[in-house]
């Protein structure tokens, strides 16, 4: 409380000086900065526990001592939660799902959207609204039925149907998204192309699509990360004789946290959960700037 | 326009409507169809008429996971914005042109990233940071002599464990956002206000409140649908499935466990059919709650 007091004080003067007033602000910062670190700890502090606790073998996980180093650092851990108890397997298995659903999410949802936006014909308005109708409900109400069409398609437990439903259940949010981008883009270059005899296929691919880069990406990035972090709809649809090889990565390691209470492993749990972790951290280190403002561009309309 | 134009609309579109009539549309049509049902979710199935609602009706732990479920739906998206708007306040109390705290940077960025870790990822951590004996985090961290508490085990403290992984993970993504809308704010409006001799709190209010509206709206639509779902959490953290004796019950637990578990898919869709018109309700309600006349800028 004692910054605000002194805060108004501070602003209550005549304006200062840029440089001035900035020292004037910062001492009442304090506060401030307790409030934020003490956040940042509650953030990173579970994270790192799990790293080093990956370390640890299980007498040391349960003698306490959460941040304390592990006795030894030994990489047998990963090398278990790798092949034994399959992270490799669900890694890559999330890699090519998310690969191929964001793929066709994108170039799906980018065609659909730019004739929504782009072409007046009877339905538009229908179709447009059908799409984004989806937004408004959460996947899980329809579960059942929708296990009963995948089933009938003959396409549970494969990654066709995975995928399949991964696409459908994306395009509500990027077509709603790109519509909403697609209408800002400048018609007169469209037009002049249309002028030089360019057709619609040819207008699509190499005018629109270079100049709805920036939402192209934005909306791609949501999308990924949507897909890689699902869990209901590969529990779902990945299900049957044989289903834990064609488990995606969330529910591998969900599998093996249920399995760790049995057998008490919690060590490759959690170098189960570090090698899962750490790919994003790399990831998210290179690329902040745009995660950011690719996952924020979807709530600012 | 010229020729071709209708065989290309149709090319163009016909792929991505499939897709979307077959699972989406073609599963929300079907679930009315079979909440009539006394469908198993494998083979045939008889029409029961209204069977499912009236038992829907008697099922106490229909109206359980439907309390849980509104709890969460009020109290999360409250906490998670009080906290965001709290931080993202601080991190730019210091005024566009000094730059924020120092610091603000790292905290954007170390806030941010439980928002990439996967729901059912953060469920397994934090499974673990509530472990009930020494070799969960928190119990690890509390002095030895302590008798370890029950977190998850214990019925009166299970849901309130759920509700703080998801603000956990949710609050960084929020204070992006308001701080991006405060940013956007323009600096004359905070100066002219302080000449006039407003207090921080005063401006926070006064302006930063009102001007931030339309995002706040957008933020309670997302955190509603967050918390409405909270499947992974209860899925994978909770004991039993939504326990310790349903304490930690909600409707996504109640639809997949009578589609799966005890094979009652007609049951189950009557579930989301009733969900269906709740949402609807909500939906409705938010719109109408948190209208507003825009304040001119």
């Amino acid at each position: 409380m004692t910054n605000l007091a002194f805060e108004k004080s501070a602003t209550t003067t005549k304006p200062v000086p840029a440089a001035d007033r900035q020292r004037r602000i910062n001492p009442l910062n304090g506060v401030a900065h307790v409030a934020l670190f003490l956040w940042a700890l509650a953030t990173a502090g579970p994270l790192l526990w799990v790293v080093l606790a990956s370390f640890k073998n299980n007498t040391e996980i349960f003698l306490g001592k959460p941040f304390a180093l592990p006795e030894s650092f030994s990489f047998s851990t990963y090398a278990d939660a790798w092949s034994e108890a399959h992270i490799g397997q669900y890694f890559l298995n999330s890699v090519f799902v998310v690969a191929i659903s964001t793929a066709g999410t994108m170039l799906l949802g980018a065609m659909a959207a730019y004739v929504l936006a782009r072409y007046k014909f009877p339905g538009n308005r229908a179709i447009y609204y059908l799409f984004v109708s989806g937004l408004a409900f959460p996947t899980f109400m329809a579960l059942a039925p929708l296990f009963g069409i995948v089933q009938s398609l003959g396409l549970l437990n494969s990654f066709t149907g995975l995928i399949l439903v991964y696409i459908a259940y994306s395009l509500s949010f990027t077509v709603f998204f790109l519509v909403a981008f697609f209408k800002t883009l400048p018609h007169e270059i469209d037009e002049a192309a249309l002028v030089d005899g360019a057709g619609h296929l040819r207008r699509f691919f190499q005018i629109m699509m270079p100049m709805a880069k920036s939402g192209l990406i934005s909306i791609t990035i949501f999308n990924i990360v949507g897909q890689w972090n699902q869990y209901l709809l590969p529990v779902v649809i990945m299900q049957g004789a044989g289903a834990d090889s064609k488990w995606v990565l969330t529910q591998g390691i969900a599998n093996i946290s249920t399995q760790a209470g049995y057998h008490a492993e919690w060590s490759t749990l959690f170098a189960a959960l570090t090698l899962s972790i750490l790919p994003m951290i790399a990831v998210y280190a290179v690329f902040q700037r745009q995660i950011q403002a690719g996952l924020t561009a979807g709530a600012v309309k | 326009m010229r020729h071709g134009k209708y065989p290309f609309i149709i090319g163009f579109l016909v792929v991505p409507l499939a897709l979307y009539l077959v699972f989406v549309v073609g599963a929300y049509l079907q679930m009315f169809q079979l909440s009539l049902t006394d469908w198993s979710g494998y083979g045939g199935f008889t029409y029961i008429g209204v069977e499912n609602f009236q038992k829907l009706w008697d099922d106490s732990v229909f109206w359980i996971a439907l309390r849980h479920n509104l709890y969460l739906l009020i109290v999360m998206p409250i906490v998670t914005i009080a906290l965001a708007l709290f931080f993202a306040f601080l991190l730019n109390s210091g005024g566009k042109k000094a730059g924020g705290v120092w610091g603000s940077k790292v905290y954007r960025v170390i806030f941010f990233f439980p928002q990439l870790l996967a729901l059912a990822i953060v469920a397994v951590i934090f499974g673990r940071v509530f472990g009930s004996d020494k070799s969960g985090m928190i119990n690890g961290l509390l002095p030895q002599s302590w008798t370890p508490w029950l977190f998850l085990a214990d019925e009166r403290w299970a849901l309130t464990c759920i509700l703080v992984v998801l603000v956990w993970q949710a609050v960084g993504f929020y204070v992006v956002l308001f701080s991006a809308g405060m940013g956007s704010i323009a600096e004359e409006i905070y100066e002219a206000a302080a000449l006039d001799g407003a207090t921080k709190v005063t401006l926070f209010f006064k302006i930063t409140l009102p001007l931030l509206w339309d995002t706040l709206q957008v933020a309670w639509v997302y955190l509603g649908i967050a918390a409405f779902d909270a499947f992974a959490l209860v899925n994978i953290m909770s004991v039993n499935h939504g326990g310790p004796n349903n304490s930690t019950q909600v409707l996504s637990m109640q639809i997949y466990l009578n589609a799966f578990q005890n094979s009652q898919a007609g049951y189950a869709s009557a579930l989301g059919v009733v969900l269906f018109f709740l949402t609807l309700t909500f939906a409705a309600l938010t719109l109408r709650v948190t209208r507003r006349d825009a304040v001119a800028a």
